[in-house]
């Protein structure tokens, strides 16, 4: 049984509809990859897994129950914790507060807390009393990720996490994939960079215009099929 | 030295005021919320001890720590029937309800214990001073100021020490990245008018023993406090007291020169405050 899965899920703003029936699967362990254009609807899938849009409850399930209908906060508690597109830190909390406040919901005894956290990002135990929007981009992620650790949690979804970000700063960010991994958290990663998708996912699936339109391990992927699965087949 | 003692007793005084304003301003720091109602329901706390009080004639002090938590409680419920579904983005209906309720409350406690002016038992307590190398300061009016520094004291502590002090401020900041950190931002703003609920009946105390009150007094405690804010700063609870304190002493003056001009210095104080530091002396560096 698949640990995170979304069957036939549609979601709209409105009387906009963004999604069109997305199925996507993660495994326990599992790393997979989600690209595609502005606009394709990821981050609308990310927001409908992390319950800030609500949906038919079954359309998303976790670990075998229905969770489409299930608050945020809830579905925080249940171990799915979620590294914001923009990294939406608490401007008026310190960076060690903004790590701790991520446990908040699900304080429980795992592989990461402040300790192993400042282990994985040491230039935040040196600026652990600064305000967290006084950091550089490349660290305020860091801090955003370390936040969503903070909880143990069993899947992370991780929403644009290079954006705007310096190429080697993405680097920095991404050398701490392993470790998560290896505390036991499954990941979904969205990005923009094709690239950077390819090398950290064990599956991709490319969205455009709110369908899934490509998925399969990066070795299938030709760059002819992700162009057409990314822009639409070529005219 | 009649000056300093007149500043001392208008410092005392403060302390009454930012006891009025310590609950408006938590709530008002989380939720970005105005309770229109609060003054109102400062006297409807002084009305609930003295029924206690008159019921039982048990002492005013005893009757607060019983009356506390069901004034938390009272506040929790508020809070999640009704304010909650009233909270957003725009801040109209909130005001609307809460102005609602102020006239509601007025009149129910007018119905139930008439127009008469009331005043809380205090007993010896009232009268009592200390002589402090020749200014003589009211027992009372020093308990009511070291209530207003234990009440701040507490209140940062708790916001700024604590889990839930942090779940208070995140909620504030962002509300639905809070919901990501397992926060339920409606949880929390109800345990907000909670504890401000608890403010609200200490409050009540000082005001029902240090003075008379009635049912219509309400509105008037709610602008004291709200200028005690404002002055201080939103979301700032020293500025509070500082705020408090600027009204407490400003009126002791105006009415040293006149007694005519004492309600009037408070609040030329706060439009002078207002004209200076638009934003109050104490900002939050984020807002």
């Amino acid at each position: 049984m698949a640990l995170l899965e979304t069957r036939n899920l549609t979601a709209r703003y409105g009387d906009f509809q963004a999604l069109f029936g997305v199925d996507i699967v993660l495994e326990a362990g599992e790393t997979i990859s989600i690209i595609g254009a502005n606009g394709a609807g990821k981050t609308t899938l990310m927001r409908s897994i992390c319950g800030l849009l609500a949906n038919q409850p079954d359309s998303i399930r976790f670990d075998g129950r229905a969770i489409g209908r299930l608050a945020a906060d809830e579905i925080m508690a249940m171990g799915i914790a979620m590294v914001p597109e923009g990294r939406k830190l608490f401007a008026s909390l310190s960076v060690e507060e903004n790590l701790l406040v991520g446990r908040y919901g699900r304080a429980i005894a795992g592989h990461w807390s402040l300790e192993t956290v400042y282990g994985l990002f040491p230039i935040l135990k040196e600026r652990r009393h600064s305000p967290a929007t006084a950091l550089s981009g490349g660290q305020q992620q860091m801090v955003a990720i370390g936040r969503a650790l903070m909880s143990n949690p069993r899947v992370l979804l991780c929403d644009e996490i290079s954006l705007g970000l310096a190429p080697v700063v993405i680097r920095d960010i991404y050398r701490a994939v392993p470790e998560i991994k290896a505390a036991g958290a499954s990941l979904i990663v969205v990005e923009q960079d094709i690239g950077q998708a390819l090398r950290v996912a064990d599956r991709v699936y490319c969205m455009m215009e709110g369908r899934v339109t490509l998925s399969g391990t990066p070795a299938e992927f030709s760059r002819e099929a992700i162009h057409d699965a990314y822009f639409g087949a070529a005219a | 030295m009649i000056w300093f003692d007149t500043i001392l007793q208008g410092v005392l005084l403060g302390g009454l005021y930012a006891l009025f304003a310590a609950g408006l301003s938590l709530v008002f720091g989380v939720m970005r919320l105005v309770n229109l109602a609060h003054g109102d329901f400062i006297v409807a706390a002084a009305y609930l001890i003295l029924l206690m009080v008159t019921m039982t004639g048990m002492s005013p002090f005893l009757a607060v720590l019983i009356a506390a938590p069901a004034m938390f409680a009272f506040g929790w419920a508020l809070q999640t029937f009704m304010l909650n579904r009233v909270i957003g983005d725009d801040v109209l209906p909130p005001l609307l309800v809460t102005f609602g309720l102020s006239v509601v409350l007025q009149n129910v406690l007018l119905e139930s214990f008439s127009a008469d002016s009331q005043r809380l038992p205090s007993g010896p307590i009232s009268t009592a001073s200390l002589n402090l190398g020749g200014i003589n300061l009211g027992v009372m009016p020093l308990l009511t100021f070291g209530s207003a520094v234990v009440v701040i004291i507490a209140l940062n502590q708790i916001f700024y020490r604590t889990a839930l002090g942090r779940a208070f401020r995140a909620t504030s900041d962002d509300p639905s990245t809070a919901s990501l950190m397992g926060i339920r931002p409606a949880g929390i703003f109800a345990i907000a008018t909670g504890i401000a609920f608890v403010i609200v009946t200490i409050a009540a105390l000082y005001l029902g023993m240090r003075s008379s009150f009635d049912p219509n007094i309400g509105p008037a405690r709610l602008i004291y406090a709200f200028e005690a804010v404002i002055i201080g700063g939103l979301g700032s609870f020293w500025g509070t007291l500082a705020g408090g304190v600027i009204i407490g002493v400003a009126q002791t003056l105006g009415s040293a020169v006149n007694p005519e001009w004492q309600i009037l210095a408070g609040h030329v104080a706060f439009l002078l405050v207002l004209l200076v530091r638009p934003r109050g002396l104490f900002p939050r560096a984020v807002d």
